[in-house]
């Protein structure tokens, strides 16, 4: 029991920047690497806010956490719109190799430009989440675990209304099936993927925050790992799939919980990639992916 | 500008190279000075080899630094455990790198080809991690006191000998590229780097034909690690990370995709240039990532193109002289 709530509660991260990969994969076809990063400064902006804030930080507890989540995610969101405006849109029309590369290229820009701002070493987060845990049904629970996973869910949710009832969301839909014929039915192409990188980026900013109240400390690489396991869970639930992300996450997670309990600790991450390639040779299109036919 | 370009795309350009990397020593020989030079010389070995899979085949590889680390512990611990000479290991880690390129390169190269840029990048971090928790590999203290190259009873394990070694190895290395991205199956790859589709529908076997690529690479990976752990004597987990392998990325990136001296000439920039701006060291990574997206922006075929012109054939070549000027290549897809 207290494996699955720990998966639960790690693959709720996963699943909140899984989104991102999907969202950006499904719309534009590129793996976006920098997506990790952009959870790495999703967690520094907040440690950033919640220094400024002070002794006010500890005395508002919980309400702080709320607006620094908010404020992390205009950030983040701010900063995946320069990445694309800067990086991915000159090279839309280029081939898939060419942005990658700048891809990865920004990821690497991320990473040390932040070393640059903070430093090499990790930093502690001011506001650390302990409260009392709750034991139900045999696991001990947290509350401010709860929190985090309704926090999560609550983003999810919203997310899903977006893409699902908006027009917004109707014309990101209709880009992922066909750009040029979006273009042509008058839809804004540039405007909706900024919107989709701002979305995505906003997600995984939060995810960052949650995660550096939740374990306390922050590094510049921190979010090299987590894109890998992102795009793993984006893989497992179906690239492209945003409720096939959510799920990836949730799986992901929980895989990793019982695998880390029978194999040891330190073979977590290999046995998460080591998931990621199996379900690449049995099933890429992933659990909820459609077959994709390549169009030439 | 002419004369620039015939100059960069003279056949004398290789002995040019070789010339430079023998007299280097004479010019500066410090044993500092020296194990800069090895070191890039190896840093050209791994790209040249890389260059085999993205510039060649277009494939993104981003866990290239785990064929290196193969290679270097392959021969490190057959060499500090069951005492083999280093240069008995190499048909090992030849076989070990092949495995490893079909272990990985074989499920994710029928896919779609940015699956592979992500499971390499996993793929490198498994083969840290696994370094890092086995004991034969030393865990997190590696694997030292591995013996320098001993070729036929002539000791070869000092700073000017090795480097030498180095030379000798990293010439064969670049000419054997070379000349495999000038035969059938290097037109073959860079067919499919323009266009998939159409090189299936031409009758190429695009999956085996990849995996010959990522294999290849591979190989060359491999043996730039046993230079490696020759050079060093050590090796340890925290050698291979991500930030090796995208450092020998921007070196493939930087010289230009697909032409071996350019990525011979992107390998040196990156291995010395920190070296001689020490004091910016923080400021360097940070560079290099701008750097990359600068490039693809604004030059995605790099400093020193690849020409897509085929050598005209011997007979040809008298009758005609070169007129209009030659088609660039490198940026891919730009092809008429």
């Amino acid at each position: 029991m207290q494996l699955i709530w720990n998966g639960i509660f790690v693959g709720s991260f996963y699943a909140l920047v899984a989104l991102g990969y999907s969202m950006v994969y499904g719309i534009i076809k590129l793996l976006n690497f920098a997506h990790g990063d952009i959870y790495m400064v999703g967690a520094f902006v907040g440690f950033a806010v919640l220094t400024g804030m002070g002794g006010l930080a500890t005395s508002l507890g919980f309400v702080a956490l709320l607006i620094v989540l908010v404020i992390a995610m205009l950030v983040t969101g701010a900063a995946g719109l320069i990445i694309e405006r800067v990086a991915y849109r000159p090279l839309r029309n280029s081939p898939r190799l060419a942005a990658l590369i700048t891809a990865v290229g920004a990821s690497f820009a991320l990473e040390y430009g932040m070393r640059l701002i903070a430093g090499p070493n990790p930093q502690v987060y001011p506001l650390r989440l302990s409260g009392q845990s709750v034991h139900v049904l045999g696991a001990s629970v947290s509350l401010d675990q709860v929190a985090l996973v309704a926090i999560a869910f609550a983003l999810l949710g919203g997310l899903d209304t977006l893409v699902m009832r908006t027009s917004t969301g109707r014309a990101m839909r209709a880009i992922a099936l066909d750009p040029k014929a979006s273009l042509l039915m008058g839809i804004n192409v540039d405007r909706v993927i900024s919107r989709v990188f701002f979305l995505g980026s906003a997600l995984a900013g939060a995810a960052g925050v949650m995660a550096g109240a939740y374990y306390g400390k922050i590094d510049f690489l921190m979010g090299f790992l987590i894109g890998l396991k992102a795009f793993t869970a984006a893989v497992i639930g179906g690239i492209g799939n945003l409720r096939g992300a959510v799920l990836g996450g949730l799986v992901l997670g929980l895989l990793e919980s019982f695998g880390t309990n029978y194999l040891g600790g330190q073979w977590r991450d290999v046995f998460a990639f080591g998931f990621l390639i199996a379900f690449l040779v049995v099933r890429p299109t992933g659990i909820l992916g459609e077959r994709v036919t390549e169009r030439v | 500008m002419g004369w620039v370009r015939s100059l960069f795309d003279s056949r004398y350009v290789g002995v040019v190279g070789l010339l430079v990397a023998v007299l280097a020593p004479f010019v500066t020989a410090t044993t500092y000075s020296l194990s800069v030079m090895t070191s890039a010389l190896l840093f050209a070995m791994l790209a040249i080899g890389l260059n085999i899979v993205v510039g060649y085949c277009g494939l993104l590889d981003l866990g290239y630094a785990a064929f290196f680390a193969i290679g270097a512990y392959t021969s490190g611990v057959l060499a500090t455990r069951y005492g083999w000479p280093l240069l008995t290991t190499v048909p090992v880690v030849i076989v070990a790198a092949v495995l490893a390129g079909v272990v990985i390169g074989g499920p994710t190269l029928r896919l779609r080809s940015d699956y592979l840029a992500i499971v390499t990048l996993g793929f490198g971090e498994i083969i840290r991690i696994t370094a890092n928790n086995l004991a034969i590999t030393g865990g997190p203290s590696g694997i030292y006191g591995i013996p320098g190259i001993d070729l036929f009873g002539l000791d070869l394990s000092g700073p000017v000998g090795f480097y030498y070694f180095c030379v000798v190895v990293v010439a064969l290395a670049a000419i054997g590229a070379a000349r495999l991205g000038r035969s059938r199956i290097g037109r073959a790859w860079r067919f499919i780097r323009e266009d998939e589709d159409a090189a299936e529908a031409m009758g190429i076997n695009t999956y085996r034909i990849k995996l010959a690529a990522y294999i290849c690479g591979a190989i060359w990976g491999g043996i730039a690690g046993v230079l490696f752990g020759a050079q060093l004597s050590a090796i340890s987990p925290p050698s291979f990370t991500f930030l090796w392998s995208a450092l020998i990325l921007m070196a493939v990136v930087l010289g230009g995709m697909g032409s071996t001296p350019g990525v011979v000439v992107g390998a040196v920039i990156i291995s010395v240039l920190p070296e001689i701006l020490r004091g910016v060291a923080d400021y360097r990574y940070f560079v290099f990532g701008i750097m990359l997206i600068v490039l693809m922006v604004f030059r995605p075929e790099g400093l020193w193109p690849h020409r897509a012109v085929e050598r005209p054939l011997r007979r040809s070549r008298r009758r005609q002289p070169v007129e209009e000027p030659p088609v660039e290549s490198g940026s891919g897809g730009r092809l008429p």
